[in-house]
């Protein structure tokens, strides 16, 4: 379909010269930039955010959204430090932190299946409820000691190369077998399809509740691995772990050329965003004056303009039109799309 | 005494050098195949587009509309084949919606707007609760509320596009009888349709268009159904009658099935290689019991067999995996993803069929779409262009290739051939048959009896969720048909009884 | 088409109004006012069980506190609500708050015996600004409003971290005169708590009875229907922001007479507990339906949660998982009452026969 993929194309373009004008800035602020000290920590706070995006593009792309995806990861990180506290086996409370994270996506995804609630309103309540539950499972309490072998996540590169870390190597080999999957198998096609027209995918056989529920389930159970990962990566399991981190990740699913209505957008997209994205922080962290809430400001700027880039191109059409109107001629373009959906065509 | 409305304009592609000349008190048909121009010619006249060139007068006066709210301040009203209401807010709020009736300080004045929306309901020989909450209104009810919208609006034009296609008879002859008093009331009232029987029953004149050109714009007089068919398409087209053949086993047998509220026990069976069709007025449940076969909707009871054995409910997959295939009512909201390719939508239901080693291939799925497109001669310039670029009668090729792809045991066509010119009617029809030919069941699913007529073997006629009748090729005729979906209370009983008897 | 006998009469009347149950219009009227009861009827409730177990849940001073307490979430709420009606959602309320809060009272301390009038227009006029921005990015950009106010949910309290820094606002800052200017009482009810209900009260008559406010909902409805009539969009819903941005920075003032001291993190959270208030009283999540006094009594009864929890001996980080779980509960009867309702209207249509 190259006519579907020029836009698209033009878009990973422009991300691919960001990522590239990102490197020029960060280099130029400080050698540091390259080290590969500075690269590691990109890299960790990278992998996290993208591996959390990877099932949340996917439901975007199905047309829902899951703004729990933070308060999953803080559940299963407070209580991989609450279990270890009572010394439970560490294979043992991986398991039962995913699980759990399961539990957590199950639910969003029957309230959103079978209740038939707007995903919306359910993933703000239970962004509320598992933050809740979050801080209640370990209080004000910290949990830091735990084992160096899994730790070391945190602090070794992997397979030794220094600057790259596990949780970014770990998100590359799932991006690619995502994207894969969303260009090349039936299951990818049926995203796209439900995202554009639920009623008519449902109308052509595809099962579209039972995969909305599965994919409520992985951003469930992969939010709740990030959220173990993570915990090794810092050290520490503490209240208020991952603040922010939702919207961090739509931003990059956004930037990356996502639409937050569905149907459209490319793993790619977001892969390449997610470099862009933590790119960028890395390089302003490196300013003395740049803090992280700073960053934060800056990373709110980023998703409005994601969103308001593609329509500068809706805008200057309109624009045009108004004017030429105001000026006593015409375009036989359609200005309202309701009116031209209303009225069959013929 | 005044002109409506006389324009010139040539377009890109859509419309050249039309001109409409309306007059107060006349209904003025415009007829047309799908591409022809016409939904072009109304949506300038509604100020949703500007034309090229050319002018717009009204009353003599040049005139500009800068959108869909100037032309009905200036009186242009459209009523859309499906109405928008504000599901929300009251009858009365939505025939007044942006301009209510203000009382001191430009406060909504509640009471006077009741009392106006009650008096034009009156007017117009309905009765309706102005207070009412609009959702719920069924469509022919929701037209009455935007007739009533452009009355208090002082309606000069009322532009009505294929405002039968979702009533019954019933309604649509309460609709007439509103039209009447419309024209009787000094308005001039534009009717779209692709039913010709009515624009002659109530239209004085009409303009017929072909490939964006101005064919013949005369009045009704004269003329016959014959040269309005000939001038919309320019030659004469014959409905074939379908040939029967000697039908085979049985594919679908229907046993009971009942839908509280919606329908109660149908029973009836398809065989192979015939043309059942399932007629009705809207609202008699035909759709729904086709859907409830079908697995998107479900059923409080009764059974559904394919081949002899039973069918699970409630699962699109499962009947996709008997072999049924079903080409639903709404093509745009329930047969295509509109956004999405034409190659796409043709092979959105062979995916499985697509795979190797669990992956498709671009290569493979074009050949596989351009191939289907082909055999149903589907008119595109591009595969990979959206498939909302095509034209109705295409859009629906698209759907019955997408179905046939998958070969389906049977297919279940739910109005086949709604929104779709002539010339792609008949090729439509053809179809059917052939899939007849070739051994499929086909059920048919039609509120146009001569459609009805031409393609089935057999005519069940539903009525109030109930199978009133069961009419051979022989018996089937126009009228037996109504009179078996509008059975009155004085003859139920005989009907029952036959009804019994004719029961397999 | 060829003439048939003629029809039943019954099937050409549209609404019967004779049967209530079977009238439409009645039915519908009647579920709507059913949920403003609903909520009436579970505060009841949770009151009553509260007192039961603690008789001293209905001191004097906890009622005052519940409804001083309540005061700022419903009038925050009003704006929310306006937003909600046009199917768009404020995310942003909680940070314009915070920031409000503190650049207000910080005015005692940068310029010390400044009117409190003055302060009040310095919070309203960051809630105007904030309002604007967002209104303005929403309605021109066409943006979704979720992503907008989610972002300038972390700019604005992101500018408020950077302003405030590590310090905060402490209560011996602030002049007495401004501490107390709401602890008054009349017939028992704080004065604050009277204002809002006046604030209720024209925010809903004006809903009722302007044309732009009907709008609004005409807006939430069905968008594409409004565009074609000739509502001005933009223009309603960038009003409706700034109403938002507006409530909430006088909200933020409010804030900072009650709690007194400020930092960075106030009124962190509180556009869920918010958006959960808004919800729990019955304004459809989108838009096009529902009541600026069901907000209200949303927050009344949220509030009312907490404090009764507190007096219960459950600890406060209980709060937040509640207001989630009512928020998954609320939306979910909600979504049985339609589905109810429109069977109920199914069947009625298929008896006459339409």
């Amino acid at each position: 379909m190259p006519d579907r993929l020029k836009p698209i194309l033009r878009w990973e373009s422009a991300l691919v010269l960001a990522i590239v004008a990102v490197f020029l800035l960060g280099t130029g602020i400080s050698p540091q930039f390259t080290s590969s000290y500075n690269l590691f920590t990109l890299c960790t706070n990278l992998g996290d955010l993208a591996l959390m995006a990877l099932p949340t593009t996917l439901i975007i792309i199905v047309g829902e959204i899951d703004l729990s995806i933070a308060s999953i990861l803080a559940v299963s990180s407070e209580l991989l430090g609450s279990l270890w506290m009572h010394h439970w086996a560490m294979p043992l409370i991986i398991v039962v932190c995913l699980a759990v994270g399961a539990l957590a996506g199950l639910i969003n995804g029957l309230l959103v299946t079978k209740a038939g609630l707007p995903s919306l309103a359910v993933t703000i309540g239970t962004l509320t409820l598992y933050r809740g539950i979050a801080s209640l499972i370990l209080g004000a309490t910290s949990v830091s000691n735990f084992p160096t072998s899994y730790t070391n996540v945190g602090t070794n590169g992997f397979l030794g190369i220094s600057s790259i870390s596990w949780s970014v190597a770990v998100f590359i080999v799932l991006a690619i077998g995502t994207g894969l999957m969303l260009r090349m198998t039936r299951l990818g096609r049926s995203l796209y399809a439900i995202g554009l027209n639920q009623e008519a995918a449902f109308h052509a056989g595809i099962r579209v509740k039972r995969i909305k529920l599965g994919l409520f389930v992985l951003s469930g159970v992969v939010c709740a691995a990030v959220g173990i990962l993570y915990t090794f990566e810092l050290s520490s399991a503490a209240e208020n772990i991952g603040i922010g981190f939702e919207l961090q990740v739509i931003t990059i699913v956004l930037l990356g050329g996502v639409s937050i209505f569905g149907g459209t957008g490319t793993i790619l997209g977001v892969a390449l965003a997610a470099f862009v994205y933590a790119g960028l922080r890395s390089a302003l962290l490196l300013t003395s004056s740049f803090n992280e809430n700073d960053f934060q400001v800056v990373s709110g700027g980023l998703l409005i303009l994601s969103v308001l880039v593609p329509n500068i191109a809706l805008f200057t059409t309109r624009g045009r039109e108004l004017l030429a109107r105001r000026r006593g001629k015409g375009t036989l373009r359609t200005t309202s799309s309701a009116a031209g959906g209303a009225l069959q065509d013929g | 005494m005044l002109t409506g409305a006389s324009k010139a304009f040539a377009g890109v592609h859509a419309l050249q050098d039309v001109s409409l000349e309306l007059y107060p008190g006349e209904a003025h048909a415009i007829v047309g195949e799908n591409g022809a121009g016409k939904s072009t010619l109304i949506k300038i006249l509604a100020g949703v587009h500007q034309p090229d060139s050319g002018r717009l007068t009204i009353d003599g006066e040049t005139v500009f509309l800068s959108g869909p709210a100037d032309a009905s301040q200036r009186g242009i009203s459209v009523i859309y084949q499906e109405p928008t209401l504000f599901p929300d807010l009251s009858v009365a709020e939505n025939v007044f919606i942006g301009r209510q009736p203000l009382r001191s300080g430009h406060r909504i004045d509640h009471q006077q707007m009741d009392v106006e929306v009650g008096d034009v309901f009156e007017r117009l020989g309905v009765k309706m609760d102005p207070e009412r909450i609009a959702r719920g209104l069924s469509i022919a009810e929701q037209q009455l509320v935007e007739i009533a919208k452009a009355l208090t609006r002082q309606a000069r034009v009322l532009i009505m596009d294929e405002p039968t296609a979702a009533l019954s008879p019933v309604e649509a002859r309460r609709l007439f009888r509103v039209v009447e008093t419309l024209r009787a009331q000094g308005a001039a009232v534009v009717f779209i349709s692709h039913r010709l029987e009515e624009v002659f029953a109530i239209c004085q004149r009409v303009t017929v268009l072909r490939d964006g050109r101005l064919i013949t714009s005369a009045p009704l007089g004269g003329l016959t159904e014959t040269d309005l068919i000939r001038a919309m398409v320019g030659r004469d087209v014959l409905s074939e009658a379908h040939e029967q053949h000697a039908p085979g086993k049985t594919v679908l047998e229907v046993k009971r099935l009942t839908r509280e509220g919606v329908f109660r026990d149908v029973s009836f069976e398809v065989r192979s290689g015939e043309v059942v069709a399932l007629a009705g007025l809207v609202g008699s449940g035909r759709t729904e019991v086709a859907r409830a076969i079908f697995g998107v909707d479900r059923y409080d009871a009764g059974e559904v067999a394919v081949d002899g054995r039973p069918l699970k409910k409630g699962s699109p997959n499962a009947a996709m995996d008997a072999g049924i295939g079903l080409v639903p009512e709404d093509r745009r909201q329930q047969g295509l993803v509109m956004e999405m390719s034409i190659a796409r939508n043709i092979s959105l239901g062979s995916m499985a069929a697509l795979r190797r080693a669990g992956l498709i291939r671009a290569a493979r799925e074009r050949a596989f779409s351009t191939d289907w497109a082909k055999r149903l001669q589907v008119k595109y310039s591009k595969l990979s262009s959206p498939v909302s670029t095509l034209s109705g009668g295409n859009q629906q090729k698209v759907v019955l290739a997408k179905w046939l792809a998958r070969r389906p045991a049977l297919l279940i066509v739910d109005e086949p051939t709604r929104g779709i010119d002539i010339g792609t009617k008949t090729e439509v029809h053809r179809l059917i048959s052939q899939l007849a030919r070739d051994g499929v069941a086909v059920l048919v699913i039609s509120s146009e009896l001569p459609e009805v007529l031409t393609v089935a073997d057999r005519v069940l006629v539903m009525r109030e969720g109930r199978l009133a009748a069961t009419l051979a090729r022989e018996e089937a005729t126009e009228e037996a048909i109504i009179a078996a979906g509008t059975a009155t209370l004085a003859a139920p009983v005989a009907k029952e009884n036959a009804t019994r008897a004719g029961q397999p | 088409m060829s003439a048939t006998a003629e029809t039943p009469p019954r099937a050409t009347t549209i609404a019967d109004d004779g049967d209530v149950l079977a009238s439409p219009r009645r039915l519908v009227d009647v579920v709507l006012r059913a949920r403003t009861f609903g909520i009436v009827a579970i505060l009841g409730l949770f009151v009553l069980g509260t007192w039961l177990s603690q008789p001293s849940f209905l001191s004097g001073s906890n009622i005052r506190f519940i409804l001083g307490d309540t005061a700022i979430y419903a009038l925050v709420a009003i704006g929310e609500t306006f937003v909600v009606l046009t199917r768009n959602v404020d995310l942003s309320v909680g940070s314009v708050v915070g920031l409000s809060a503190y650049v207000s009272a910080n005015q005692f301390q940068a310029h010390p015996g400044i009117p409190i009038v003055l302060v009040f227009l310095v919070g309203l006029g960051i809630g105007l600004g904030c309002g604007a921005i967002t209104g303005l990015i929403t309605a021109i950009g066409r943006v979704p409003s979720l992503v907008v106010t989610l972002a300038m949910l972390y700019i604005i309290r992101g500018v408020d971290t950077i302003i405030v820094g590590p310090g905060q606002v402490v209560a011996n800052a602030l002049p007495n005169s401004f501490i107390n200017i709401f602890q008054d009482t009349v017939l028992g009810i704080p004065d604050l708590a009277w204002a809002v209900a006046i604030v209720v009260g024209v925010a809903a008559y004006y809903l009722r009875s302007y044309r732009s406010g009907r709008d609004l909902y005409a807006i939430g409805s069905d968008p594409a229907a409004a565009r074609l009539a000739g509502i001005p969009i933009g223009k309603r819903v960038f009003f409706a922001f700034v109403l938002s941005g507006a409530l909430a920075g006088i909200g933020g003032v409010i804030w900072a007479t009650q709690y007194n001291t400020i930092d960075a993190t106030a009124a962190t959270g509180l556009e869920l507990q918010i958006i959960a208030a808004v919800v729990v009283g019955g304004v459809a999540i989108f838009g096009g339906s529902g009541s600026v006094v069901g907000a209200a009594l949303g927050a009344l009864l949220l509030q009312t949660i907490n404090v009764a929890l507190n007096v219960l001996g459950v600890p406060s980080l209980w709060t937040e998982p509640i207001a989630g779980f009512l928020l998954l509960v609320a939306i979910s009867m909600d979504r049985g009452i339609q589905l109810r309702l429109a069977a109920a209207l199914r069947k009625r249509r298929a008896h006459l026969g339409a």
